[in-house]
């Protein structure tokens, strides 16, 4: 057999493989829309562990960090620092939010802004700017399973092709299951993942260099500034580190799909037990970080860094392991991809059709229309996956900006009794505006400073001055749902 | 939804595990200019990457004293339990 068809023939038996103990995990029970989207809310420790470490540890930690490592060089030491803190940030957000979700039984992030300021615009604007800010993260899975397979097939399978081919097993797995299915294929992508790692990031400068240290010495005489920041890059320096990390880290779990596995659990306990743990998982990206780095020697010069990993995984193994490795990255993209299909499609038919359009129609009904936009979104970004060329942690940041802004409506919604519905929606309208624009007329970062940052800076002062200036009494008087409280000794 | 003032409240987590959780961010984030850099040269790795992994375990263990906290917290507030 050629080399292409040994690791193509590998990646999927692979991926069959994951698909089927998804499928699996769906048969034997009933799929209302409670158990599709919050897997009704009994999952303990180790369930909710596989999910998010399942939904986390996409392909833009397998293919984006070592990409950035390769090109960038320094900064992509952001990727370590965020992912370990956003763990700190969980400890004091997810706990509470799961308590709340309880009492009112919340499924997705635009029940909580509903349930707590009592607006069905600002829910509807909320669920609008989740599905738009996932839709490149999305968009980055999709990307990341066609560089995997071409590459890993020696370019016998074309990019489109092999992207069409990962829209389609994902619409049919999503379709199947919903988010038991993504806990259990994320326990074969941990697996598969974790053993790549190691033999990527110990074995890749083993078999070029001796090992780690000598090919971080050969790395820093050929390239001086290249591990430090600002590295390869112009502007990314340590204010834009400060920045990013903060940004990111505040905004990992307001994505939509991680904010609604926080549901899923079965207690806040599983959820703070959960937070102790999940920062070590982040040691496997510093693996990843050594592969690129190793990468910056080995096959220097490639137009995408995007393609570096692979590429040195190309060149120093079989072709068999290229097809391990081929088939964890692709799991690895196409697990989260599924669950934030998922949670696009659960946010649009249950918090914006329903209440918009249709507001009679039954949890049966939402749960058939959310499986009628999986379809639709794998589309949408299928298309944008073909005629984009962003890199993927460009992509990564341009979601983060957008997410972020819902940080100060659920932080102080938890812990500030004064803060009105007002105030977060002036804060979130300002701070997506703004965000959206730094961003797309392309002036991020802003005096190197990332653009969603001060963003979310404005939008904390907003919600913190609006709140502030209106009289205490009258915010006594105001209840959640928007309604007037009846008058104090009446 | 029926929801009240009293029914979106939580409890605020204890001064005591907010500064446990200060400690990992002012070593990963803001102390950066600090540790960014190549050398000293330790097991190989450059300062920089090796500060942070090591930062890595040690916010695990400053999130599990917080729990440990936390969870004593909760125990006194509701001995009866």
């Amino acid at each position: 057999m050629s080399p292409a068809l040994v690791s193509l023939a590998t990646i999927l038996a692979i991926v069959a493989f994951g698909t089927t103990i998804g499928f699996l995990a769906g048969v034997h029970r009933k799929m209302d829309l409670e158990q599709w989207t919050v897997g009704s809310r009994g999952f303990g420790a180790v369930l909710v562990f596989l999910l998010m470490a399942g939904e986390v540890y996409t392909t833009f930690a397998f293919l984006g960090a070592s990409g950035w490592a390769y090109s960038r060089g320094g900064p992509t030491l952001y990727v370590l620092a965020y992912l370990t803190l956003a763990y700190v940030v969980s400890f004091f957000v997810l706990p509470q939010l799961w308590e709340l979700g309880r009492r009112h039984a919340l499924q997705t992030q635009s029940d909580f802004f509903h349930a707590r300021y009592g607006n069905p615009y600002l829910a509807g604007f909320v669920c609008v700017v989740g599905i738009v800010s996932i839709i490149p993260y999305l968009q980055l899975q999709i990307t990341g399973v066609g560089i995997i397979v071409s590459l890993a097939t020696f370019d016998r399978i074309g990019r489109v092709a092999a992207m069409a081919v990962a829209v389609v097993l994902l619409v049919a797995f999503v379709f199947a299951s919903g988010v038991r299915a993504v806990a259990w294929v994320s326990i074969v992508k941990d697996v598969l993942m974790l053993g790549a790692a190691f033999a990527i990031g110990i074995g890749i400068p083993l078999v070029h260099f001796g090992g780690v240290g000598p090919m971080f010495a050969a790395l820093v005489h050929v390239k001086p500034g290249h591990l430090t920041m600002p590295g390869a890059t112009a502007n990314l320096g340590h204010a834009w580190f400060i920045s990013t990390v903060l940004l990111t880290s505040l905004g990992f779990y307001m994505w939509p799909h991680a904010f609604a596995s926080t549901f899923t659990a079965r207690s806040a306990d599983t959820l703070r037990r959960n937070a102790v743990v999940m920062p070590l998982y982040s040691l496997t990206l510093a693996l990843m970080l050594i592969a690129g780095f190793s990468a910056v020697l080995i096959v220097p010069g490639l137009a995408n860094g995007d393609l570096a990993l692979l590429t040195v995984v190309r060149q120093t193994f079989p072709p068999w392991f290229l097809g391990v490795v081929g088939g964890a990255g692709a799991l690895t993209a196409m697990v989260p991809a599924s669950i934030f299909i998922l949670s696009a499609a659960t946010l649009f038919a249950k918090n914006l059709y329903r209440p918009l359009f249709a507001p009679a129609m039954t949890d049966d009904q939402v749960a058939v229309l959310a499986r009628a936009m999986v379809i639709l979104l794998g589309l949408i970004s299928l298309v944008l996956a073909i005629f984009s060329s962003t890199t993927l942690v460009s992509l990564l940041l341009t979601g983060y900006a957008g997410v972020t802004q819902f940080f100060p409506g659920v932080v102080l919604g938890l812990y500030w009794q004064r803060v009105t519905m007002r105030a977060v929606f002036a804060g979130m309208i300002a701070g997506v505006a703004t965000a959206a624009f730094l961003m797309l007329s392309h002036r991020d970062p802003v005096f190197g400073l990332s653009a969603g940052f001060l963003a979310l800076c404005l939008n904390f002062l907003i919600v913190v001055a609006v709140s502030l200036s209106v009289p205490v009494a009258a915010t006594d008087r105001q209840l959640p749902d928007g309604t007037a409280d009846l008058p104090a000794g009446g | 939804m029926p929801a009240t003032r009293t029914t979106m409240t939580v409890k605020r987590p204890s001064v005591a595990a907010l500064l446990l959780a200060l400690v990992p961010f002012v070593a990963m984030c803001f102390s950066v200019p600090l540790w960014d850099r190549i050398d000293p040269i330790l097991f190989g790795l450059p300062f920089n990457l090796l500060w942070l992994i090591v930062w890595i375990v040690l916010t695990s263990l400053c999130l599990w004293v917080a729990n440990r906290v936390e969870a004593a917290r909760s125990r006194r507030a509701a001995p009866h339990r």
